[in-house]
């Protein structure tokens, strides 16, 4: 197995048009039709895995900007297991937030699952971070440490929609495996 | 290349959080070393460490599965703090854990004098390289162990086992910083906190991102700025050490101290190994869950290839590493830096 760098690698005609698809299908979406659905995804793991939130101690009252930049919206995560909040903005004019984290959505998911490791991101200039920079190395360690991974946490919270999900996340996973051994 | 000379390797693995813990156990680690949530270990960042419960659960997971766990309790005292080091050696001797990695000549005598039983590594951070200071260490306080400063070449490390009474454990793969290690004051000169003291290296409070449009990104701790990387460059960790730096004297930006780097001897594995290497260390107990997988897997692999004979093959581990750059350091030829 030989891992590269990301910006090594040119996106095959396939991966292209899956990190593309989202992009074209959820840009006419209204916002407001995905609230619910992140609504039920924060307060799903809040509930589901109440060990996230003792390694974010202080800073589980931050606001995060989590922006996938191939999506046409950004999401704003306050982690906080009483009040959990996720919602969708979109990226102008840029929401209030304390920290902010920047990749694509595949690499954010890499990041999540457990797959992709966010300093080499950050050395790689694929991922970007400002704001709270101590927030933001909280979080990610959090992250890390959850049990199996934080994505099927959040897949769980699909109920019977979580198989067909779980599909597409390992097609994505798929997708860069085959990136990293080419 | 079948070398009887070689005795098998300890694989020494880091752990930030148990998660990483399971990840470096079930990737081969013979031991991991990890820290707790508090000053006591030099790698004090947040979010990161074990909570005792946490460690007490880690010990078992390793030991059921025949690795040991090794508590980092690496830094040293302040004047008047020295209870929380002290409560730091009775929990790692409590729940069992295989030794402690200690800097601190006070830690070292009472984890000896309290628990002679319990084995001691002395870390890195005491920054023992001379063959009279490591013999201090064992008379003393019984060190079985000492973790090399990464100042020294192979050839050197092998002078220095044939006159130590105790095992070697040197660093194969990570971050490089200053080499002056447990002497580096240049976080205290910035930002008030002390990395031999605080366990923290360019605490991430200070630690501040600015790209611009162009994706040009500067990197500032506290009110300087470290360094400042064009939309092209790879990126490095935001320490004062691995900073570019204008003077009068020079007409671009330069390191002035190390550069973003990360070490990696996997070619020099045989060479450590015959110099009486019995401990091979992996840096990065604040790196992810997936850094630990490929890195522990790569030297897994490696190891174990060069036990049975063969060549290793080491898988490449460039897009882990920092400004996506290797360096075999001081261990090939002292001319580095």
């Amino acid at each position: 197995m030989t891992l590269r760098a990301r910006a090594d690698v040119a996106p095959s005609p396939l991966q292209g048009l899956l990190q593309t698809v989202p992009k074209w299908l959820l840009a006419g979406v209204p916002l407001a039709l995905l609230q619910p659905l992140l609504g039920h995804i924060a307060t799903h793991v809040a509930r589901s895995r109440p060990e996230l939130f003792a390694r974010l101690g202080a800073h589980s009252d931050k606001l995060f900007l989590i922006d996938p930049i191939d999506l046409p919206f950004v999401l704003l995560l306050r982690p906080n297991a009483r009040r959990p909040q996720l919602t969708a903005s979109r990226r102008v004019p840029r929401p209030r937030h304390d920290a902010a984290i920047a990749g694509t959505f595949v690499d954010l998911l890499g990041m999540m699952d457990g797959s992709l490791d966010g300093d080499a991101l950050f050395f790689s200039r694929d991922l970007r971070v400002s704001g709270d920079t101590e927030a933001v190395v909280v979080l990610r360690n959090a992250l890390d440490d959850l049990e199996g991974n934080a994505l099927d946490s959040i897949v769980a919270a699909f109920g019977p929609l979580s198989a067909p999900l779980k599909l597409v996340i390992s097609s994505l996973r798929g997708m860069r495996t085959e990136k990293r051994d080419e | 290349m079948n070398d009887n000379r070689y005795v098998r390797p300890e694989l020494v693995c880091p752990a930030g959080t148990p998660a990483a813990l399971r990840t470096a156990v079930d990737a081969g680690a013979d031991a991991v070393y990890c820290g707790l949530q508090n000053a006591t270990n030099a790698r004090n960042f947040p979010g990161l460490n074990f909570a005792p419960a946490e460690l007490e659960t880690a010990i078992g997971y390793a030991h059921a599965r025949h690795a040991k766990v090794l508590l980092a309790v690496n830094t040293f005292p302040r004047a008047g703090e020295f209870a929380l080091w002290r409560e730091a050696v009775d929990l790692g001797a409590r729940l069992g854990a295989d030794a402690l990695i200690v800097a601190d000549l006070g830690v070292a005598d009472y984890a000896a004098q309290t628990y002679p039983e319990l084995r001691l590594h002395l870390s890195v951070q005491a920054g023992a390289s001379s063959p009279e200071a490591i013999r201090f260490y064992c008379q003393k306080f019984g060190v079985k162990r000492v973790v090399l400063p990464r100042i020294l070449t192979v050839a050197e490390i092998a002078d220095v086992h044939r006159q130590i009474p105790c095992e070697i454990e040197a660093f194969v793969f990570g971050n490089i910083g200053m080499m002056a290690e447990g002497r580096c004051s240049l976080t205290n000169y910035v930002c008030g906190l002390s990395t031999n003291m605080d366990g923290v290296c360019s605490p991430a409070a200070d630690v501040h991102y600015e790209e611009d449009a162009e994706r040009n990104l500067t990197t500032k701790l506290g009110p300087y700025v470290i360094d400042r990387f064009t939309a092209e460059e790879s990126a490095g960790y935001p320490t004062i050490c691995k900073g570019r730096y204008l003077c009068d004297a020079r007409t671009e930006a330069y390191y002035a101290f190390e550069e973003p780097v990360t070490l990696n001897l996997s070619a020099l594995l045989p060479d450590l190994m015959r110099a009486g290497v019995t401990a091979l260390k992996i840096e990065g107990r604040q790196r992810s869950r997936a850094y630990v997988k490929a890195v522990v897997s790569a030297f897994r692999n490696a190891v174990d290839d060069i036990m049975a004979g063969r060549d290793a093959s080491l898988a490449s581990l460039i897009a882990l590493t920092e400004g996506h750059r290797e360096t075999e350091g001081a261990y090939r030829s002292k001319a580095w830096r």
